[in-house]
């Protein structure tokens, strides 16, 4: 299958060679993949933006999870930002509140857009109507932020993973942030190459990180690492726009992130058996959940 | 290439909180849903590895009544879908089994009514991609993300040839085939992935050729 781009180096080439940016290249692969019209391509991103939006003003007004686990943080951080009394500033917390809005909103059993998964799906809605309200962007250019995200996903699924369970949260929430840096940079009018090196600079800031959810539920510490994720897209694209590069090419950041995964043990891969979920706590709260008759496959 | 569409990486809209384990889940119940032809009157519903140790934090139970009563991964009518099965006619009962399985996120969905019963095994194996891997006692591999026909036959010569030739009448071009049964001579299943839906009437045509027991399909 003929495709325009197989990894990052790629995607910029082509894209700085056409004078293009990256959300264009995807939205032409994803064209010249599915054979279907540009309209229709557009229409259903637009479709996911509207979702996101809603996750986020419903995640806003505050929700509570099944379980009683999370819930209700994202009104909290959004009070506390109109105290004036911020001191990582409100923009940043703006994102941070967004992001856990749309994870609440998420271990609630509300409806969600997966970005990539549905527990990493905090990260770019968070960011994306944060910074909305500083770049002005039109509808398009939302959409476009929305193709940018994705064609770096793109490159990790194929070369990489999105998947807690073959790679850990650095797959997840990893590969989010990551994504949401790129995107943050090409709507603040920054170059292809800056979008990459500000996908290498929060990605290579999340290796290693596990995925250990308590009760392995989509909880605890998912909406936690969805805040932090957006924390660390915000931070790598300012530094990315700085002119700040990544000494480490941005595939073999990818790869690493790879390896790291295959070689992270079993117990920190959403099997709810080490980590965090291990905690006294942790188990704690599983026995109380699921009334102490809990199975753990070894 | 493991991921084909942008929108594998943004989407699916889906009803939270996991991919695997409720989009997954209400995509398993739904192919099961399709395999079966209409609404089933009971469903058994057996759960295993994971998915039986977290299906209650996770809504997998109900994502998959959902998708046995139709339900996409965003309907919201999936968080209240055991009072939508009562109202529907649907009883269930979930079962855990604690036997190992080669995926962790297994279910088996026994479904029937008053004429017929039918078994089906599916796996959920990732950001809500799922996989059929055995159909009332026929291993198979089909992926829920491309239409398929799943043509029951007898074990003769010349079925397939039959089968492939009415598709072909039709203009379908087949993208991947497969055809396994128990034992020789006896009966037989096809499994033929295309690149669009296939009309209900063109599933009719296929069931009126010799040897041919029963024709169902999956929507993309």
């Amino acid at each position: 299958m003929d495709v325009l781009f197989r990894n990052v180096r790629e995607l910029v080439e082509r894209a700085e060679k056409e004078n293009k940016q990256i959300s264009e290249i995807m939205i032409e692969q994803e064209i010249l993949m599915s054979e279907r019209s540009r309209d229709e391509i557009m229409q259903q991103m637009s479709r996911n933006l509207t979702v996101m939006e809603e996750a986020v003003e419903k995640g806003l007004k505050g929700v509570r999870s099944v379980t009683g686990l999370t819930g209700g943080d994202a009104p909290l951080l959004q009070k506390y930002i109109q105290s004036g009394k911020s001191l990582s500033g409100d923009l940043l917390l703006d994102a941070v509140s967004k992001a856990v809005a749309t994870n609440e909103v998420n271990a609630a059993m509300g409806t969600i857009c997966a970005t990539p998964t549905a527990g990493s799906a905090g990260v770019v809605p968070g960011t994306l109507f944060a910074v909305k309200n500083k770049l002005k962007p039109t509808k398009e250019q939302m959409i476009r932020y929305l193709f940018t995200a994705g064609a770096f996903g793109f490159v990790v699924a194929n070369n990489a993973s999105i998947s807690g369970a073959a790679g850990g949260c650095q797959a997840e929430v990893g590969s989010a942030a990551a994504m949401a840096a790129a995107s943050i940079v090409e709507m603040a009018g920054g170059t292809p190459s800056q979008c990459s090196h500000a996908f290498a600079i929060s990605l290579k800031n999340m290796l290693g990180l596990v995925c250990d959810p308590v009760a392995g539920l989509v909880e605890v510490p998912c909406v936690k690492r969805n805040a932090m994720g957006a924390a660390n897209a915000m931070v790598a694209a300012d530094m990315a726009l700085a002119g700040i590069t990544s000494r480490i090419p941005t595939d073999e950041v990818i790869g690493a992130m790879f390896r790291i995964g295959q070689t992270m043990p079993v117990a920190l891969k959403e099997t709810a058996q080490g980590g965090l979920a291990a905690t006294p706590t942790g188990r704690a709260l599983e026995a109380k959940i699921f009334g102490g008759a809990v199975l753990h496959r070894d | 290439m493991k991921f084909t569409s942008v929108f594998d990486i943004i989407g699916p809209v889906m009803i939270g909180p996991s991919s695997s384990h409720t989009a997954g889940a209400a995509r398993i119940g739904r192919v099961a849903r399709d395999l079966f032809g209409r609404q089933p009157k009971w469903a058994k519903i057996y759960l295993y590895g994971s998915f039986a140790e977290t299906y209650k934090g996770h809504g997998t139970d109900v994502a998959i009544i959902g998708g046995l009563l139709d339900y996409d991964t965003y309907d919201e009518r999936i968080k209240t879908a055991f009072k939508e099965a009562a109202d529907a006619g649907l009883t269930f009962e979930f079962i855990t089994e604690t036997d190992h399985t080669d995926h962790p996120n297994t279910a088996r969905i026994v479904i029937g009514d008053d004429q017929m019963e039918m078994s089906m095994v599916g796996i959920s194996i990732g950001g809500g991609a799922i996989e059929i891997t055995e159909l009332n006692g026929f291993p198979l591999r089909l992926s829920g993300g491309m239409p398929a026909i799943l043509v029951v036959h007898d074990d003769r010569a010349g079925c397939i040839a039959n089968v492939a030739n009415c598709l072909a009448k039709h203009n379908i071009n087949i993208g991947h085939m497969e055809v396994s049964r128990k034992e020789r001579g006896n009966v037989a299943l096809m499994v033929i992935e295309v690149d669009q839906n296939i009309d209900y009437s063109i599933l009719g045509e296929i069931e009126l050729l010799p040897n041919i027991t029963k024709v169902t399909r999956i929507k993309s």
